[in-house]
């Protein structure tokens, strides 16, 4: 099947003329309907365009550009005109009113591009539509997406890790070649790990952030999720970059990633930090880590110990900061300029408090009270100034280990993809979730994870490596040395089985 | 260690704009408060002299000539975003007094 091929196999395909983009559109399209009703990653399908545009490519007949005829899905945050965004919130799908009322409103359609989807357009990238998410990414597991939970592709009884989980999924099931995530505390690098595919969370400013619906807009990037890292080599090297439009981007040159791959690892010095491999710490989780260090080892590198003191301190750093920018960036939906509305206001206040009550989700809605109240007056300077303190003796933990090491090395997730339902209703379990991956957010620092076992129950096991900020090119070339040493990324899971 | 009582969670959602039942307020307030709970391990941590990190790109004022511009949407494709009627090229918002 056409829709398996990574975007490298594809792109010599289409090259050589064996392929039409058209036909590679066609298979992503059939797998879709195949099999997405068992996994529910889709929620948006924009097949007849991206059939037209997959024969415009054909027609014009060039493919220079690796991505040109290569389908995708986009995260269902990322504006492109005239296609449906809802954030997989009822603020901007506009369901009927609770009570039967009012009927269905219209779902928000962005007037304009994210510089991410543009800069794949030009690329020749074709758009397939929408995947799921957390409800404005706001989640580890899809499940506070208005549309329902993803289900994982390896057991369809586990969450496929969120908030990207919806874009790990139809990567993992191959219902396209590529998909673009964010990542703001792990959740492009949880779902990859959860789905046994390679994500990358880019440096802080390295990928332009605007027509993407913000979170928490000091931690939030974007980025790609794919088979292979070779695949995320050529997709970040496509929309990375400075972007008038994103005051937070830098301006540095964006190097040519595919072309530094090299596969060792000869004197690259690897630092394994002592905070992550703690008690909690799923014990096959860690020997499959573990074992990845020493295939690094036998490539040529230099593995040894090093700390970062203030990790355990992350996640609560975390939770303040993140809820507090969140109150923040929700205050826009207030029913005027966009999304869902009620009828018959008594006044302003009465408009924006239905408004918001209806629209808003659970997890929303919490985060958004947590960081009312830790930037409310008397409570501003124990909460929110405190965490922006412990954030600066976090980076400094990367700063200093970094003078020591090229990268560190450690587990994504502390377990396994989880059961549907089992931390829904306990937040800060949920929220632990994210340990190990919230730390290199407060510093800014570009991170991926890559395939590295699989549990004695056949779930997937990721490995996560770090690199100093604007240091992907590193980072990519050291990932794709242990995968090409390895055989995780080629397995896949079985779905056709009834 | 700080709890926040339904009372208190009241007054955080009228300032957030968010409209609560009562059963959403008594869960609420118990949430809140395991994770305050949670978060309240930052006092342990000694932050005298350490300065607040806000952002971490090094950038500072990212401006840029004061040179209007087309922008990707026009007016009028952003007011067809709206669910509220379109008076003459604005908004019609409900009344601020009722």
């Amino acid at each position: 099947m056409l829709s398996f091929l990574t975007i490298t196999q594809a792109h010599d395909k289409l090259k050589k003329r064996e392929i039409s983009s058209e036909e590679l559109t066609r298979a992503c399209i059939d797998r879709v309907e195949k099999i997405d009703g068992k996994l529910n990653a889709v929620v948006y399908k924009n097949f007849d365009r991206a059939l037209e545009e997959a024969r415009k490519i054909d027609t014009a007949g060039t493919f220079d550009s690796p991505l040109a005829g290569i389908p995708y899905f986009a995260k269902d945050v990322y504006s492109e005109a005239g296609v449906p965004t809802t954030g997989c919130s009822n603020m901007l799908r506009n369901p009927p009113s609770p009570d039967g009322l009012r009927a269905a409103g219209k779902d928000y359609i962005p007037p304009y591009d994210s510089t991410t989807t543009k800069r794949l357009k030009a690329a020749g990238a074709i758009s397939l539509g929408k995947t799921n998410t957390d409800e404005f990414t706001m989640g580890a597991s899809t499940e506070t997406s208005c549309y329902g939970v993803t289900r994982n592709p390896w057991d369809t009884s586990r969450v496929a890790g969120g908030s990207s989980g919806g874009s790990a999924a139809v990567v993992a099931a191959d219902e396209c070649l590529f998909a673009l995530g964010t990542d703001t505390g792990g959740s492009i690098r949880q779902p990859a790990s959860f789905c046994s595919i390679a994500g990358i969370r880019s440096t802080y400013g390295r990928t332009s952030r605007y027509g993407v619906m913000s979170m928490a807009s000091s931690l939030d990037t974007i980025g790609p999720l794919c088979k292979s890292v070779e695949d995320l080599a050529i997709v970040l090297e496509a929309i990375a970059g400075k972007d008038p439009l994103d005051g937070t981007t830098g301006d540095h040159p964006v190097p040519n990633y595919h072309g530094a791959l090299k596969k060792d690892l000869k004197g690259v010095r690897i630092g394994l930090p002592k905070e992550y491999f703690i008690e909690g710490l799923n014990t096959e989780v860690e020997a499959s880590v573990r074992k990845a260090a020493a295939v690094c080892k036998s490539l040529g590198a230099l593995v040894t110990e090093v700390h970062l003191p203030y990790t355990k301190y992350a996640v609560a750093t975390y939770y303040v900061l993140c809820p507090c920018e969140v109150s923040s960036n929700m205050a826009r939906y207030d029913g005027i300029r966009f999304g869902h509305t009620v009828e018959k206001p008594k006044d302003l206040l009465d408009y924006y408090q239905r408004t918001r009550s209806e629209g808003f989700g659970p997890e929303v809605k919490r985060r958004i009270m947590i960081g009312t109240f830790a930037l409310s007056a008397g409570y501003y300077d124990a909460y929110y100034l405190k965490a922006q303190k412990v954030r600066t003796l976090i980076k400094k933990d990367f700063d200093e280990a970094f003078r020591g090491v090229d990268l560190i090395l450690a587990p994504v997730s502390p377990n396994t993809a989880f059961k549907i339902g089992a931390n829904s209703n306990d937040p800060i379990a949920m929220y632990l979730e994210d340990v190990f991956t919230v730390a290199q957010v407060m510093a800014g620092i570009p991170c991926i994870s890559v395939p590295c076992g699989f549990s004695k129950e056949g779930l997937p096991i990721g490995l996560q490596l770090m690199a100093p900020q604007w240091e992907e090119g590193r980072l990519l070339s050291a990932a794709y040395a242990y995968e090409q040493a390895t055989e995780w990324h080629k397995k896949r899971p079985v779905l056709d089985r009834a | 260690m700080t709890s926040l009582t339904p009372l208190q969670v009241a007054h955080i959602a009228k300032l957030a704009r968010l409209t609560l039942t009562s059963e959403e307020e008594k869960k609420m307030s118990k949430e809140l408060s395991s994770i305050l709970k949670y978060v309240d391990v930052l006092s342990e941590v000694n932050t005298d002299g350490i300065e607040p990190t806000a952002q971490v790109t090094g950038l500072e004022n990212a401006l840029r000539e004061d040179i209007v511009k087309p922008s990707g949407a026009l007016p009028d494709a952003l007011l067809a975003c709206s669910p509220l009627p379109i008076v003459e090229h604005q908004i019609e918002a409900p009344h601020a007094h009722g």
